[in-house]
């Protein structure tokens, strides 16, 4: 077992290698390629041959929107747990606050009667979650490990009960007929309608190629290296000169702001946001797929989030012995987490550095074992 | 704000809560024992909890008993307890070996991150509940009513009756049990020793894996009987009702200081008894809200909790 | 570990493709399609797993049934049943509601069952014109957000909601009343119904967490024995129901418990317990399923081996009206959604016959109250009007 899998890592290792050493142009088609590939997935025309890949129990393009959604808000967790080190268990209340945010300001069936745009209100959706996320950090990021990720996991279920029980958030009842982004085609119909759920996923898709750019400078920047340095070390980040509660701060409002960002898209989707679409367990999914994918690496973060949110829809409407593997699909997740962590603790595609580290702390000895 | 529903129902309150917070302090138990000595969030925790009460029921299903039976004598009560509190006991300790050796230990001969530990009990918690909830369709599984909650007697105009003296009872017992256990034995002896140090334990001889193991059976088994006393409570399981409790338990224990024996009772106690005040004065809605309200404050101004983190360094 | 994951995931395709190849849909782009009966669907809209699957598994036996005799009696022409399970979750609903939508073989939904499900996937059928029956979502709200294709099989929480403040009022003769509510829009609503209606009656009220999410109820459970109430109302489900029923019995609160058709179950009872249960008081904007016209109950038993549940009529009437109209040619969207408009005629449950918004017409809603005696849910009586 331990040589295939030292094969299989040393083969990864080999193909990272190419990759990193292929000339400029064939790495920019590639990734040119791969690009063209996701705008094109949620054509039936494209997607009707690519064989097992679309969902037989649902829409496909409905689904490749959840899943956009879900990558959006792992490449957000990524910026927390992946680079920051901070360990956040309930950043799924900062999607709830960007999706609540646009409900209760557009929605007639707010309080507030405003019926703002979508559009007016994305920017504004952003911002709260941003303060939000200040909100909660400034006080809770002097807590360290485990003890974060209770607190956050703590404010979570406290936005969520807040969301069931206030009168103001309106609980299961919910708010309905959230308008739709804007825009039109030529004939005068809306381009964002109810039925095509495509221009949808290339909005996420657009947003998240612009996000990953971004987060990608800014992880080159001064910002990025305090990060990690910071999730190096902490203390020794604070005696190097680093402000350590500023940048934790900032991680944390910058991450809030993505997941803020995805709540808007979601709603303006969705039309009709209640407080079942925040359960505790969507935090757990997330955060696990950001380690599944390779926590602190952008790429790994993507298609851990995609991959985890497919995988859980591609269940629906396959049989196996006559039951459906649906109702399995959060036994299996858990397994796969378990299994995961003992064999591949570093994800799928790691960052480098942090590749490095695991393979480092394997190699030290363990007193008394 | 419904002061009045507080105020008029304050002795009520206070008793039912302790009785739910004496739940919480025996799975919190479990949460402090492996922190103290792991330094691990044992998420699974909660589940470990769901497989004793199960076991709990599945033993009374086996003697014929339902959610429609009626017991009746004293001896064959008490019978029915005691062979429902060892099954469950044992239950619980067992899916808490197996989830140390499957989940945790080849992560430790690997030294791996913390985080990675976290990501297996999450998923090993996952995993666990959802192998319940297939296995039982996720209905609601009946426990006869074993224990009647007539009120025995009043104290001080508040109705006391035998489910709470049981469960308060049976929780405090435990606890001086553990505390006898840890602080006595020599067993006991090498769990502070692998809590304060543990490559030092290991290099002194003490077997570093089998005190592992311990503390994951002596967690257990105090899971298993929270287990069976929340059946004897409550009267319905439902798979998915180990979550939000394992969460509560956990609250409790941070609310003690982590790590503290003494503090995941006064934790747990504690705790029940705030969320049953904050569900007479705002609402029962809110009686979650408040319970995470509490763990939020507290720990932004006192982070190691009431009694402060200590199992190795405790008196002892 | 990647290659082998490929593999997996290789594995897993190869058996859905085997698996899933009867649910692929033909390459038709426009919404109603079709022309030929032979090889229609209608579909079943709502929880088929999960926790709250116990109504939905009802209904679509109901469904089913129906489906059945049809197919039986038109042997050369078969109509085929699809289901589409939500879990009850608004999250999911798009997704499904436009795999049936895209489906052009499928002409009409019984469902979706619950009302969260429906408000998300209402614009959608709407849009593209499916036309959808739902035998049990029933949010008054539904029926005014200009749905072309939105019609109900039942009677709305304005008509349930006074019957049990009536039969509370009137029957009972309860002068003190506590209410207590899960905040699910279907049980918050029920209760502000019964508020109404109660007036100074209603002594106290509270609020508790459903879906699951509490069972421990002692805060209510307090208030509600200092209050010495003769009757309690609960708005919410089964599953809260029951251990608040059992928690408050244990308590020694001996008033009975009344509640709406989200706690008419089997299931109430198991959690419940049979003592505890006894003496419940149960509305259902539909009539007793025992009660159904016809040789219903019995041809249910002979399908499914177990009677036949809450709304399992009112799904099964509701997937009649449907097939009605295939089996009068129209089999089109447009010529079904057309058929449903101006259907009227008589079901197991109730007699069917749509308002302009899609509400069954008042004049056609029976509300009836159930008693748990001897651990069955038995017809206690027809809830007068006022």
């Amino acid at each position: 077992m331990t040589t295939v899998l030292e094969r299989v890592r040393s083969g990864r290792e080999a193909a990272g290698e190419r990759w990193r050493g292929a000339p400029r142009w064939v790495r920019w088609a590639l990734l040119v390629a791969v690009i063209a590939f996701f705008y094109a997935l949620p054509n039936r025309e494209f997607y009707q041959y690519l064989g097992p890949i679309p969902t037989p129990g649902a829409n496909f393009t409905q689904v490749l929107f959840t899943v956009s959604i879900y990558v959006l808000l792992a490449v957000g967790l990524n910026i927390v747990v992946g680079f920051a080190g901070l360990l956040d268990l309930g950043y799924f209340g900062f999607f709830a606050v960007g999706a609540y945010t646009v409900a209760v300001l557009t929605s007639p069936s707010s309080n507030l009667k405003t019926l703002w745009p979508w559009l007016l209100v994305v920017p504004l959706a952003i911002g709260l979650t941003m303060l939000s996320g200040v909100m909660l950090g400034t006080p809770t990021l002097r807590l360290r490990g485990d003890y974060l990720a209770i607190v956050t996991l703590g404010f979570a279920e406290m936005i969520r009960i807040a969301a069931v029980s206030s009168e103001f958030l309106k609980g299961q009842r919910g708010f309905n007929q959230i308008p739709h982004p804007p825009g039109k085609y030529a004939d005068g119909k809306p381009f964002f309608g109810v039925l095509d759920a495509r221009p949808y996923y290339w909005l996420v898709l657009t947003l998240i190629i612009l996000v990953v750019i971004g987060v990608r400078n800014l992880t080159h920047s001064r910002v990025g290296r305090a990060w990690i340095s910071i999730r190096e070390d902490e203390d020794a980040a604070q005696l190097m000169g680093v402000p350590t509660f500023k940048f934790k701060l900032w991680a944390f409002a910058s991450g809030a702001a993505i997941a803020g960002l995805a709540g808007a898209l979601f709603a303006g989707k969705q039309n009709f946001v209640n407080s079942q679409n925040f359960e505790l367990l969507n935090s757990i999914i997330i955060l696990a797929a950001v380690i599944f994918g390779g926590s602190g690496n952008i790429v790994g973060a993507i298609v851990g989030g995609g991959l985890v949110a497919y995988m859980i829809e591609r269940f629906r409407g396959i049989e196996l012995f006559g039951v459906e593997l649906y109702e399995y699909r959060f036994l299996i997740f858990g397994l796969v987490l378990v299994v995961m962590m003992i064999f591949r603790p570093e994800g799928l595609i790691p960052n480098r550095r942090r590749a490095a580290e695991f393979k480092d702390r394997r190699k030290e000895v363990i007193v008394g074992e | 704000m419904d002061f009045n529903g507080l105020f008029s129902n304050f002795g009520e309150l206070t008793t039912t809560g302790l009785t739910q917070g004496a739940i919480y302090a025996l799975v919190a138990l479990g949460y402090t024992l492996v922190y103290g000595v792991l330094r691990l969030i044992n998420f699974a925790h909660s589940e470990v909890f769901i497989a004793g009460a199960f076991a709990a029921i599945w033993t009374w299903n086996g003697f014929g008993l339902d959610q429609n039976s009626q017991v009746s004598g004293v001896g064959s009560i008490l019978f029915y307890l005691l062979v429902a509190m060892i099954v469950a006991a044992i239950a619980s300790a067992g899916t808490a070996t197996v989830i140390e050796r499957v989940a945790y230990r080849p992560l430790r001969k690997r030294n791996a991150p913390p985080l990675a530990f976290l990501i297996t009990a999450i998923g090993a918690s996952i995993a666990i509940s959802e192998a319940f909830g297939i296995w039982t369709r996720r209905l609601p599984e009946g426990a006869p009513s074993l224990v009647s909650s007539k009120p025995l007697f009043h104290l001080f105009g508040v109705p006391i009756d035998s489910v709470q003296l049981l469960t308060i009872g049976a929780a405090l017992l435990m606890m001086v049990l553990l505390d006898l256990f840890i602080n006595r034995s020599r067993t006991g002896r090498g769990i502070r020793a692998v809590a304060q140090d543990a490559n030092t334990a290991a290099l002194m001889g003490v077997n570093k894996d089998r005190i592992i193991l311990m503390v994951f059976i002596t967690g257990g088994s105090m899971a298993g009987v929270a287990g069976l006393l929340y059946d004897v409570r409550i009267q319905t399981l439902t798979y998915s009702v180990g979550f939000l409790l394992g969460l509560k338990a956990f609250t409790a224990a941070v609310l003690g200081g982590i790590g503290n024996l003494r503090g995941a009772l006064i934790g747990g106690l504690l705790l029940g008894v705030v969320e049953n005040y904050a569900a007479g004065l705002f609402g029962s809605q809110w009686k979650d809200f408040a319970a995470f309200a509490v763990l939020v404050v507290l720990l932004m101004f006192r982070p190691t909790g009431l009694l402060g983190e200590s199992l190795g360094r405790a008196r002892a | 570990m990647r290659q082998k994951l490929a593999r997996v995931i290789g594995g897993v395709a190869m058996v859905a493709l085997v698996a899933g190849g009867t649910a692929c849909s033909s390459g038709d782009d426009a919404a109603g399609g079709g022309g030929d009966a032979c090889g229609s669907k209608i579909a079943f809209f709502g929880a088929l797993t999960g926790s709250s699957a116990a109504l939905g598994i009802n209904e679509n036996n109901g469904v089913k049934l129906a489906v059945d005799k049809y197919n039986k009696e038109n042997a050369d022409c078969k109509v085929e049943l699809a289901g589409l399970d939500s879990q009850g979750s608004p999250d999911q609903a798009p997704g499904l509601a436009q795999k049936a939508i895209d489906d052009t073989k499928i002409l009409g939904i019984v469902g979706p069952a619950y009302s969260g499900e429906s408000e998300a996937a209402g614009p959608l059928f709407s849009e593209a014109g499916l036309v959808t029956i739902t035998p049990s979502a029933t949010r008054p709200s539904l029926a005014d957000q200009k749905w072309k294709t939105f019609f109900r099989a039942v009677g709305n929480d304005f008509s349930q909601g006074p019957a049990a403040g009536n039969y509370m009022k009137n029957v009972m003769k309860a002068d003190k009343v506590y209410v207590i509510d899960d905040q699910s829009a279907y049980g918050a609503g029920l209760a502000d119904e019964v508020k109404k209606v109660l007036g100074s009656a209603v002594v106290g009220s509270d609020k508790v967490q459903g879906e699951g999410k509490q069972t421990e109820f002692s805060g209510v459970v307090t208030k509600v024995k200092a209050a010495n109430v003769k009757a309690i109302f609960y708005g919410g489900y089964y599953q809260e129901a029951g251990l608040i029923r059992k928690q408050l019995t244990a308590a020694g609160v001996t008033a009975p418990l009344v509640a709406g058709d989200g706690v008419n179950d089997g299931a109430y009872i198991t959690s419940a317990g049979q003592a505890a249960a006894e003496g419940t008081i149960l509305t259902c904007p539909c009539a007793p399923a025992a009660e159904a016209r016809g040789t219903f109950v019995q041809e249910f038993k002979a399908l499914h081996g177990t009677d036949p549940g809450t709304y399992s009529d009112t799904a099964y009437d509701a997937a009649n009206i449907l097939l009605a109209g295939i089996k009068a040619g129209k089999t089109t969207r447009e010529g079904l959604l057309e058929f449903v408009k101006g259907y009227s005629g008589e079901g197991v449950a109730a007699s069917y016959k749509f308002t302009e918004t899609g509400e069954l017409d008042p004049a056609q809603v029976k509300v009836w109250a159930f008693k748990v005696t001897g651990g069955k849910v038995v017809p206690d009586q027809e809830i007068p009007k006022s």
